[in-house]
């Protein structure tokens, strides 16, 4: 007997009863979608968050104060003003770190700005002229500020985007013009383009000032909260993280690894963790959606049994016809596999769908670059587990079904 | 040689710890053309007896010998295999499926018997003009009389090409104008085409039509004999 006129026959028993079999699959439909949902929106979190770190660039290394957090308790780290600007010094000198090509550090935090009656919260980042070089961010209009500058705190800002219409509108030239923060007026020397989210920065929001202005005058502390080196090629990442340990080390006076003070990031490391935790994330999220596929197969072999009493009749007319056992069993296992099957295909079109929507909301309200993605492995997934969970759920009701003597079969009315 | 051979045939049942003794040793012999009327009241063991001979179901005790083969010999596959190919069935409330055309319906066999495809919708075709029936190839069973759904279900028996067809109370939910026609086609496979027919009927009326007639009683065999005055489908018309 071929497995097309199987399919016949399945799919004529299934269309027989069109709506039961619509809710039947209605579990598979769920789960699958929640699969595909889940995979889609996953891969697309994990390009965002892969796009912004590259976006940092791959020569770059952050040093961060405190000790590297090793569990939610450990999150507020302590040490948070190790970082001080003697090691900056240490760090510059070219016999400590011989392949730091730049070294930057940097301050943040939040300010109110004002011009006139208007008021907005900017970040503000304090760092060196060498942001814009790191960052890839540059002014469209105006300037950069200059070492002179640093050296002689003064108060010169760059603003972002989103400032500058924040406070002049759209209309009104802000470049040279006057905003006070924190009680000192900051003369606008550059204005930079809309640029974005960069990095998990998103320098549309931000007021970019000299970081000695901004340690002694804004925020009124000694330390810094990052420091950024770029090292002079990406081959010389990992010798220049070794540098930086060694010279920070001895700086503070530690001989422990255990007891540092400081944390080293770099791109790579970055990736790593991120592949780790969206890997753990759909993991988790995907054995969630399996508890719906576990249901629903339930649900087909719930009516799958139901449909094989219903048609007792015809089993035992195909049986007394010549149908073996094998062959009523086929014909039931085919039945809940193709049931399932479509389930697992209108679940694809259906999470693809939503992902879809999830991507383009986000990219519009949010503002942020979402990508929509939809792995063909996910496709190959869903299609796979579909029709795995009809096998299995289907083998139960099948074999009732060609257990079924001719006899009894024929005799039920 | 006989075609169908019976010895101490037995058959019981046991559910719940009673045992019911359905058939209690019956022997007899059938051979290839013949036209034979198994016969009693209800109870009388005649349906156990049709689903044993049609190797629907093993009997308990005795033996069965099909074709000269004993029924023990065959597995199940085996047994499927000859309800395919050399039994046809014809049952008293027909058994199509619903919502399937006449003509799907006389194709099921063929599906389970390794006929090539392209030779189906000729055989079906054949079977369903041998019953009278190619006006209706493509009606559904609800458009059909209750005469016409049994010629079809005739046509289906005989799609195989099978050396016995069994006939399990074929007029019993038809009217008897209806009734007669089906009986006339059951006939007329007998004499014009050979087949050996076995008919099961607790009617003494219908079965007359067949050339012999085995009555049964509480399971066994109470009288074997042929008919003398043989009536024709049909005749009940003419008059």
């Amino acid at each position: 007997m071929k497995t097309t006129h199987l399919a016949q026959i399945a799919v004529r028993g299934l269309v027989a009863h069109k709506s039961r079999s619509l809710l039947t699959i209605l579990g598979i439909v769920i789960g699958i979608t929640a699969i595909i949902l889940v995979m889609s929106l996953g891969r697309g979190a994990e390009s965002l968050i892969l796009g912004e770190i590259e976006s940092i660039g791959s020569k770059t290394i952050a040093i961060v104060p405190g000790r590297q957090p090793t569990g939610p308790a450990d999150i507020i780290a302590t040490f948070t003003d190790s970082l001080k600007e003697r090691d900056l010094t240490a760090l510059s000198s070219k016999t400590n770190v011989p392949h730091a090509a730049k070294i930057m550090p940097l301050v943040f935090g939040s300010q109110t700005a004002a011009y006139g009656s208007e008021t907005y919260r900017p970040t503000i980042f304090g760092v060196t002229e060498d942001f814009a070089r790191i960052y890839d961010i540059f002014p469209t209009e105006g300037r950069l500020f200059g070492v002179d500058e640093i050296k002689s705190y003064a108060d010169v800002v760059i603003i972002g985007r989103e400032v500058r219409s924040e406070l002049f509108g759209e209309n009104e030239e802000a470049l040279g013009k006057k905003i006070k923060i924190k009680g000192r007026n900051f003369r606008i020397i550059g204005i930079l383009g809309d640029v974005g989210q960069s990095a998990f920065l998103n320098f549309n929001q931000a007021a970019i000032i000299p970081y000695t202005t901004a340690q002694q005058y804004i925020f009124g502390i000694k330390y810094f909260n990052r420091l950024i080196v770029e090292a002079d090629t990406e081959e010389n990442v990992p010798i220049t993280v070794a540098d930086i340990k060694a010279t920070l080390r001895e700086e503070h006076g530690i001989t422990d690894p255990e007891k540092d003070d400081f944390f080293v990031e770099t791109q790579a490391d970055a990736i790593e963790t991120v592949g780790a935790i969206t890997n753990v994330l759909t993991l988790f999220l995907t054995s969630m959606a399996a508890i719906s596929l576990l249901v629903g197969g339930i649900g087909i072999m719930n009516i799958m049994l139901v449909s094989v009493t219903e048609r007792t009749q015809e089993i035992g007319l195909r049986k007394a016809l010549g149908a073996t056992n094998r062959n009523i069993l086929s014909q039931f296992l085919l039945e809940a596999v193709l049931l399932t099957f479509v389930g697992g295909i209108i679940g694809i079109f259906l999470g693809g769908t939503l992902s879809y929507l999830t991507a383009f909301a986000i990219t519009r309200f949010a503002g942020l670059n979402w990508e929509f993605i939809l792995p063909l492995s996910s496709i190959f997934l869903g299609l796979g587990v579909a029709a795995g969970v009809g096998l299995i759920f289907g083998i139960y009701p099948a074999r009732q079904a060609a257990k079924k003597s001719p006899i009894e079969a024929l005799r039920y009315e | 040689m006989d075609l169908i051979r019976v010895e101490e045939l037995r058959k019981v049942y046991s559910a719940e710890g009673v045992e019911t003794v359905a058939l209690d040793g019956i022997s007899f012999g059938i051979k290839k053309g013949e036209f034979a009327a198994i016969m009693g009241p209800s109870g009388s063991g005649k349906s156990t007896l049709l689903h044993i001979l049609g190797f629907l179901d093993r009997p308990s005790g005795g033996k069965y010998y099909f074709d000269g083969r004993e029924m023990g010999a065959y597995g199940e596959e085996e047994m499927a295999a000859v309800r395919n190919r050399q039994l046809g069935f014809v049952f008293q409330s027909f058994n199509l499926l619903a919502r399937t055309s006449v003509l799907d319906n006389v194709k099921l066999p063929l599906l389970y018997s390794g006929t090539p495809e392209s030779d189906w919708e000729a055989r079906a075709k054949e079977a369903i003009d041998a019953v009278g029936l190619s006006h209706r190839l493509h009606h559904s069973p609800a458009q059909l009389s209750g005469g016409e759904k049994q010629r079809a279900a005739i046509a289906r028996a005989l799609v195989n090409r099978p050396e016995v067809i069994f006939a399990d109370e074929p007029t019993g939910n038809l009217d008897s104008k209806s009734g007669q026609l089906v009986m006339e086609t059951i006939q007329e496979l007998n004499e014009k085409s050979g087949h050996t027919i076995i008919l099961i009927t607790h009617e003494t009326y219908t079965a007359e039509m067949a050339k012999r007639i085995i009555r049964l009683r509480d399971g066994r065999l109470v009288s074997d004999e042929e008919v003398r005055v043989r009536r024709k489908a049909g005749e009940y018309f003419e008059k």
